[in-house]
């Protein structure tokens, strides 16, 4: 590897409380996931009117990006997120609106939350990132691909930075895990340290 | 300097055949997948290319008497098989399994089953059939998964994670995705005709394909010489007007492989017959200088495979370099985009050494892959 890559900045959101680079910045006790990410996007004073037509895990993974790219901005940022879930909370909702021919409503706007990818055109066209984006599914967190996938976007030019992301929901179940890659920082980027963020 | 990267097993299973070479025959003989079928599924007829059950039932019983495969898991399962077994190689962890799709086994949430919907459960009961030891890794990023997996397979051998990687690709026509493109009222009510001028939207198929990628050139088809997965950065349902993101991903590819826009051979492209997509294709080609190029989409045989389709393409984009053929575009008479592409309109037999593949998708998504036959070409 040519150069040291660190983690520069990161975010969690997890049972009700969310925090950037080590420090919480915002804790509720709303249980209901959408109403939990409604709120905190009017604590943090988010104005961005698209995000009230988002699916929740579009919801989710937009403001993990919105809190670690706000002080990180550089278009030449790629995006790599995976879950557990795919798209799953919204496919049940979709599959509900058709499963009853007598109260049959498939709705477009639901339809293209079927896809997990949706959420990283949402924070593509939110922070104007014509850039490398993939999103994957694993049966748990998997930091060993996180780590070769981003040094080999960096190493091979494709982008300056990585953004990755754990964006985990499934009905009122949710992890958010959002860290940035890049060239300068303090926190190496090193499986051992992924995984101590990840974990708290 | 990056180690190089190459495509050697490859199969598909479709309407159009269980092998390579049976789904060449009938693409070169002219003969498309799609049929017209009415159903519950959907309140109108439709049309779509659908593999039968008796034929893939038969071929499976020939590799497992187990009846607790899904109809997509035997499809995967057949597509890899002759891979697997040719290769003879070590299935552990220096081994990687990719799994593309976009819906996988979604047909489970009809009768609630949640554990059997998740794409890491389908990847899991695929891998398990075949021994790999590595934690399966499922590319789900629309309809430019097929590709992409290849992209990220090479990707990961160059970062030094595995030696080679099984790329497996599949999705199925469900009345989930029916019904979805029919409220987008993106359906074609005939078999679909990409680029034509009379061309009313998609036609929804099913297949799966698969591919080894590996370091070891002994046994190669091709080469992966450069590759970019760029976003529109624009809207979440349709194209970029401009075309952005694949010109970006196109450029991207071509940068890496070092080699010239007019070099490519030909372009095996997307074309998924709505009016939106072949014309931010037409833009992006003219943009990028390729418009002369002889292109085709393969959506008029195959229909619209989804998280299968760009690997299924990319089979067939191969083995037209080893055969020097070039087929051509069913489905189309008329150009209908407002920039001329140069569209395939019979069979050909023409040297053909370079070979670029796109997608795109919802979310914006793009990707590019530039391949090259292996061989020696006198240099």
């Amino acid at each position: 590897m040519e150069d040291t890559l660190y983690i520069k900045s990161y975010a969690s959101i997890e049972n009700g409380k969310i925090s950037v680079d080590g420090k919480t910045v915002f804790e509720s006790s709303v249980a209901n996931v959408s109403d939990f990410l409604k709120e905190s996007v009017r604590h943090f004073g988010i104005q961005y009117p698209k995000f009230f037509k988002m699916d929740n895990l579009s919801k989710l993974a937009f403001l993990g990006s919105e809190l670690v790219l706000k002080d990180n901005p550089n278009p030449e940022t790629a995006l790599l997120f995976a879950n557990s879930s795919s798209s799953l909370d919204t496919d049940v909702t979709y599959q509900e609106s058709i499963a009853d021919k007598g109260n049959y409503f498939p709705s477009p706007a639901v339809f293209v939350y079927t896809l997990p990818n949706i959420c990283l055109g949402e924070i593509s066209i939110r922070h104007q990132l014509k850039t490398e984006n993939s999103f994957f599914i694993f049966g748990a967190f998997n930091p060993d691909f996180f780590i070769g996938y981003a040094e080999n976007l960096i190493e091979t030019g494709k982008a300056a930075n990585v953004l990755c992301g754990w964006t985990e929901l499934f009905k009122d179940d949710y992890k958010a895990f959002v860290y940035l890659v890049s060239s300068e920082g303090k926190k190496a980027h090193t499986k051992q340290n992924i995984e101590s963020l990840y974990t708290n | 300097m990056k180690k190089d990267v190459y495509i050697s097993g490859m199969n598909c299973i479709t309407p159009l055949g269980f092998s390579v070479e049976e789904n060449f025959d009938n693409l070169i003989g002219g003969i498309s997948g799609i049929k017209r079928h009415e159903n519950e599924m959907v309140p109108n007829a439709y049309f779509s290319a659908i593999v039968e059950d008796a034929r893939l039932n038969a071929e499976f019983a020939k590799k497992s008497s187990s009846g607790s495969y899904t109809k997509l898991e035997k499809m995967m399962i057949l597509a890899l098989c002759p891979i697997v077994e040719k290769s003879k190689s070590d299935l552990g962890t220096r081994t990687a399994f990719l799994l593309s799709t976009t819906k996988g086994n979604i047909t489970a949430l009809e009768s609630g089953n949640i554990q059997k919907a998740q794409l890491h459960d389908l990847a899991q009961t695929v891998a398990d059939f075949f021994g790999f030891k590595s934690e399966p890794i499922v590319v789900s990023n629309a309809c430019v998964s097929g590709i992409l997996a290849i992209s990220v397979a090479k990707r990961l051998i160059q970062s030094g994670l595995y030696d080679q990687a099984f790329v497996v690709a599949g999705d199925l026509v469900s009345e989930f995705v029916l019904s979805g493109f029919n409220s987008f009222q993106a359906m074609s009510d005939a078999p679909c005709k990409p680029y034509s001028k009379n061309r009313t939207g998609v036609t929804l198929g099913e297949a799966a394909a698969a591919v080894l990628v590996t370091s070891d050139a002994s046994h190669a088809n091709a080469r992966i010489l450069g590759d970019g997965s760029m976003n529109d950065a624009n809207h979440i349902s349709g194209p970029s007007r401009t075309g952005e993101g694949l010109v970006l991903s196109v450029e991207s590819a071509l940068k890496e492989a070092n080699l010239p826009a007019n070099k490519i051979d030909y372009i095996s492209a997307h074309g998924t017959a709505t009016p939106f997509n072949d014309e931010m294709e037409a833009i992006a080609f003219n943009r990028l200088g390729l418009q002369d190029k002889p292109l085709h989409s393969l959506k008029g045989f195959y229909g619209h495979t989804l998280g299968a389709s760009g690997l299924l393409e990319t089979v067939i984009g191969i083995e037209a370099l080893k055969q020097n053929k070039l087929i051509a575009s069913a489905g189309f008479d008329e150009i209908g985009v407002s920039q001329n592409v140069n569209v395939i309109r019979e069979n050909e037999d023409r040297f053909l050494r370079y070979f670029l593949k796109t997608a795109s998708g919802f979310g914006g998504c793009n990707t590019a892959v530039v391949f090259e036959k292996e061989g020696s070409f006198g240099e």
